[in-house]
């Protein structure tokens, strides 16, 4: 990491006063950034009664502890946990791989004129989702169905009849579409986040396999893609927490109850009309356990593979 | 997590140097290679080409992503922009064939729409500032060679992992009037009496603080679960911008017998402009985006003062089911980020960093 030898910052800042100061500020931020998180622990733990009762960031007393609250969040969000996963981790795979060969076809290969391709690509980073909504569910539910429905039906008509229907209320089929969208909107990031590191990626070695007469699809095979492995991982946990955290799409493209994912279930859940804080709450907790799970444990590694930089 | 936005935020930098170097070593690729190797593809085929032999080598790599993305985004853009000029609306499907600008008309003339674009705007300068003030007051705090620097920017950045459903789930808690931790501990100092009272003649008459429900508070209330979520993001950035500025300016300071404050005023944080403005950008957009915490928070209708046009044009299109207006509204969230992103990506472009 990053190395400021020299001994002034220290003689600088080692007075001791402000060295305990200034742990205290770290510690005041380490309160402040969990206390929510923290509430939201004790309080799944809590009894009705015990919740009204206590101090929300105060651990359950004996009376009060229950393991009823948490039960409930669970049936309540595990349908939605299996189709998040089901839906999420397809989209990612898909994301990052075309992501990777994206940016290798717009990174190691220059042509003239790539450079509107990758404006184009950067600024679909940041467009506001809202912007696609309408037409999402128009080609879901209306575009596609109608033209699927048109070829099978012209195609395979003899066995069909002409009368076969595109199952868009299978609620599989509901979640292999935002799984599809998914990963077209998340090629523009994976893209980007690629292209940086094949741009790190020394430039005489593909040089030399390409005046050995390699193709540019060996190259990307037996050249870029095992180098690319460290990136894949960083690529798949951000695009998946991505993903996985996304509400708005699943709002719009799901509407069979059997096939909600996890947010969308923690929404109703929070949305209810009887606000039951110990059920919210260890929805809360249910629902983020899959980010959160990827954060610690890769969050470990990252710090790992920063410090042998 | 860390590494990504770290990546993701250096991308900037190293584009600007790699592109040159490509273009260069492009040129010299194509004499080389030529010369040598690329005469088994024949070089009579690479000048017969209407467009560039690269061009056409990288196309299968980069052209079907390219579409399959570019329909979802560019293509579906067109789309909203054509309906946002029809009458579409009600279950049926939608008619193409009156093409006029009515929707935008009635949009000047929606009191609901102001006022969502004037939250729009509150949202998104105020959280933006707030969070890059904190987020570079956090990175300092952790650049001083701290101990355990690791635990503390994983703990500080740990609720941007966390999805806007589930951190709005625990805000609303903290929120709530009668149990909630923020009231429980104002009442702990006996503040909630004088703040209730601070904001009685704004028309407030209640016993406790109701958050969000309160127009003078609920989009300050958003504002500052946002601030929670995402300062740890511009602290990352700021982090990374503290860490590339060379040792000898601080010594040089230090030199000049500069206080530590006066360090930070007037030699680093100016240096850290190219880190503020990238940061900026991003937050600016997710403050766009916040449609996900406040539709979990209140549903799609949060009552005027805590409307964005995000939960508008949501409720517009998928409760009242008027979707050409929704697109309408959609088309100005959209334009609201181009203006955001557009001179961002047009100054790194006349950079050469793209």
């Amino acid at each position: 990491m990053s190395i400021r030898g020299g001994n002034f910052i220290d003689e600088l800042r080692s007075t001791e006063n402000s060295r305990i100061g200034l742990y205290a500020l770290l510690l005041a931020g380490i309160a402040f950034y969990l206390f929510p998180v923290e509430t939201a622990v004790m309080t799944m733990f809590k009894t009705e009664s015990a919740f009204a009762r206590t101090l929300p960031f105060a651990p359950p007393g004996a009376d009060g502890f229950t393991l009823d609250a948490l039960s409930t969040a669970w049936n309540t969000l595990r349908p939605g946990l299996i189709n998040s996963l089901l839906m999420a981790i397809p989209a990612t795979i898909m994301s990052a791989l075309l992501g990777s060969l994206t940016a290798y076809g717009l990174t190691t290969i220059s042509w003239r004129g790539q450079v509107g391709v990758v404006v184009l690509i950067i600024a679909g980073i940041f467009i506001p989702y809202q912007a696609v909504l309408v037409p999402l569910s128009q080609f879901w539910f209306r575009v596609f169905p109608g033209l699927a429905e048109g070829f099978i039906n012209t195609l395979f008509g003899f066995i069909t009849g002409g009368s076969w229907q595109y199952p868009s209320r299978n609620g599989y089929v509901q979640l292999l579409q935002l799984s599809v969208t998914h990963a077209a909107y998340g090629i523009p990031i994976c893209t980007l986040l690629f292209r940086s590191y094949y741009q790190s990626i020394s430039e005489e070695m593909i040089e030399a396999a390409r005046l050995d007469g390699a193709s540019a699809f060996s190259i990307y095979r037996n050249i870029i893609l095992p180098l690319s492995l460290p990136m894949f991982a960083v690529t798949l946990i951000y695009q998946f927490t991505q993903v996985y955290n996304d509400l708005l799409f699943a709002l719009v493209l799901i509407n069979e109850p059997a096939s909600q994912v996890a947010t969308q279930r923690l929404a109703a859940l929070t949305g209810g009309v009887v606000q039951s804080f110990n059920t919210t709450m260890a929805g809360a907790i249910v629902a983020a356990l899959p980010t959160l799970l990827v954060y610690i444990v890769f969050g470990e590694q990252f710090a790992k593979g920063v410090a042998g930089e | 997590m860390r590494e990504i936005l770290s990546r993701l935020l250096a991308t900037g930098g190293r584009l600007r140097s790699a592109v040159s170097r490509d273009e260069s070593d492009g040129d010299q690729l194509a004499t080389d290679g030529g010369a040598t190797v690329k005469t088994t593809r024949g070089d009579s085929l690479r000048n017969s080409l209407p467009v560039e032999w690269e061009l056409v080598e990288s196309a299968p790599f980069w052209l079907p992503p390219v579409l399959f993305a570019g329909f979802f985004v560019y293509g579906a853009i067109a789309w909203n922009f054509l309906l946002s000029l029809t009458d579409y609306n009600g279950l049926g499907g939608a008619q193409y064939e009156t093409f006029d600008l009515s929707m935008y008309s009635r949009m000047l003339n929606d009191g609901a729409f102001w006022q969502a674009a004037q939250n729009t705007v509150v949202l998104l300068v105020v959280f933006t500032v707030l969070c890059l003030a904190l987020g570079l007051f956090v990175a300092i705090l952790i650049d001083q060679q701290i101990r355990f620097e690791n635990t503390f920017r994983t703990i500080y950045l740990l609720p941007m992992s966390l999805s806007f459903v589930v951190t709005a789930t625990m805000w609303a808690w903290v929120y709530n009037a009668r149990n909630g931790v923020l009231n429980q501990l104002l009442r702990v100092f006996n503040l909630e009496g004088a703040i209730v009272g601070l904001l009685r003649p704004a028309g407030v008459n209640a016993e406790v603080i109701q958050w969000l429900s309160w127009n003078t508070t609920a989009l300050a209330a958003v504002i500052f679960a946002l601030i929670w979520q995402f300062s740890g993001y511009a602290m990352v950035v700021f982090l990374a911008g503290l860490r590339a500025i060379p040792t000898e300016h601080y010594e040089a300071a230090r030199v000049d017998g500069a206080s530590t404050v006066r360090l930070y005023a007037r030699v680093i944080i100016p240096q850290l402009r190219a880190s503020a403005v990238s940061a900026s950008v991003v937050l600016m957009v997710f403050a766009l985006k916040a449609f996900d915490f406040i539709y979990a928070l209140r549903g799609s209708q949060p009552g005027a003062n805590m409307d964005i046009l995000a939960t508008m044009m949501y409720r517009v299109a998928f409760d009242s089911l008027q979707w050409a207006y929704g697109s309408a509204v959609a088309i100005v969230l959209f334009a609201l980020a181009l203006l955001v992103i557009g001179p961002y990506l047009y100054s790194e472009y006349r950079r050469g960093e793209l």
